[in-house]
């Protein structure tokens, strides 16, 4: 009897914990103010809410009926895909000029993401200089 | 002192009210995105919030059934948001 008490109360705390985690992701979504200070609400906080989520599924899954470890798939897909992402998603931001630019790069030209290599120069292909 | 099996439901109903919460929040975000990065990253959002409301729907009716949908969801989510992005960096997905 107390086994079961104690295991629904980690339940519905993993529960709520989560639950708290993906609303903070969602709130810092809609309040901050510019591109990529979005970016860095929902991708951490709302990963790891899910994360909180899933554990608790699991935990509810071994007290309560047929317990398999399943979810950690869903877990360390959300874990491993979730950075690549949020790269993209920063990506985009930077090549439209959404946010500051960057700052300058300390020994080399340019950043690698922004360097097309049809406009470096000394290559066959670079635009003629007038 | 709440009971401990009152203590569960009201936390399982908590999490749905915050979920839903949370994915008005970002489909608010996906309408008045000033662009499409913002757009791309409330989509991203949602999916994330879906999975969560799935295992939620998972809790309560006790039940493995919705584990799949769960996983396709977490797959096709960052399939579409990598899509989106590279559309827009390169106008093309697949080159």
């Amino acid at each position: 009897m107390t086994g079961i008490v104690l295991i629904e109360i980690v339940i519905a705390a993993a529960l709520v914990v989560g639950a708290l985690f993906m609303l903070v992701g969602s709130i810092g979504l809609l309040k901050l103010d510019s591109p990529m200070k979005r970016l860095h609400a929902p991708t951490k906080a709302a990963t790891l809410g899910v994360g909180a989520l899933l554990a608790a599924s699991m935990i509810h899954a071994f007290a309560f009926g047929d317990g398999s470890l399943k979810e950690l798939l869903i877990m360390a897909f959300l874990f491993v895909t979730a950075p690549i992402s949020a790269n993209f998603i920063a990506k985009v931001a930077i090549h439209r000029g959404q946010d500051m630019p960057p700052p300058e790069p300390p020994n080399d030209d340019t950043w690698s993401t922004l360097d097309a290599p049809d406009t470096r120069p000394g290559r066959p292909d670079a635009p003629v200089e007038p | 002192m709440i009971a401990p099996d009152r203590l569960y439901d009201l936390a399982l109903v908590f999490a749905f009210a915050a979920l839903a919460l949370a994915q008005l929040l970002a489909m608010i975000r996906l309408v008045i995105g000033p662009d499409v990065t913002d757009r791309i990253l409330a989509l991203d959002t949602m999916v994330v919030d879906a999975i969560g409301l799935i295992v939620l729907l998972g809790i309560a009716q006790g039940t493995q059934i919705y584990f799949e949908a769960a996983l396709i969801f977490a797959m096709l989510g960052f399939v579409s948001t990598v899509a989106y992005a590279r559309f827009i960096l390169r106008g093309d997905i697949i080159e």
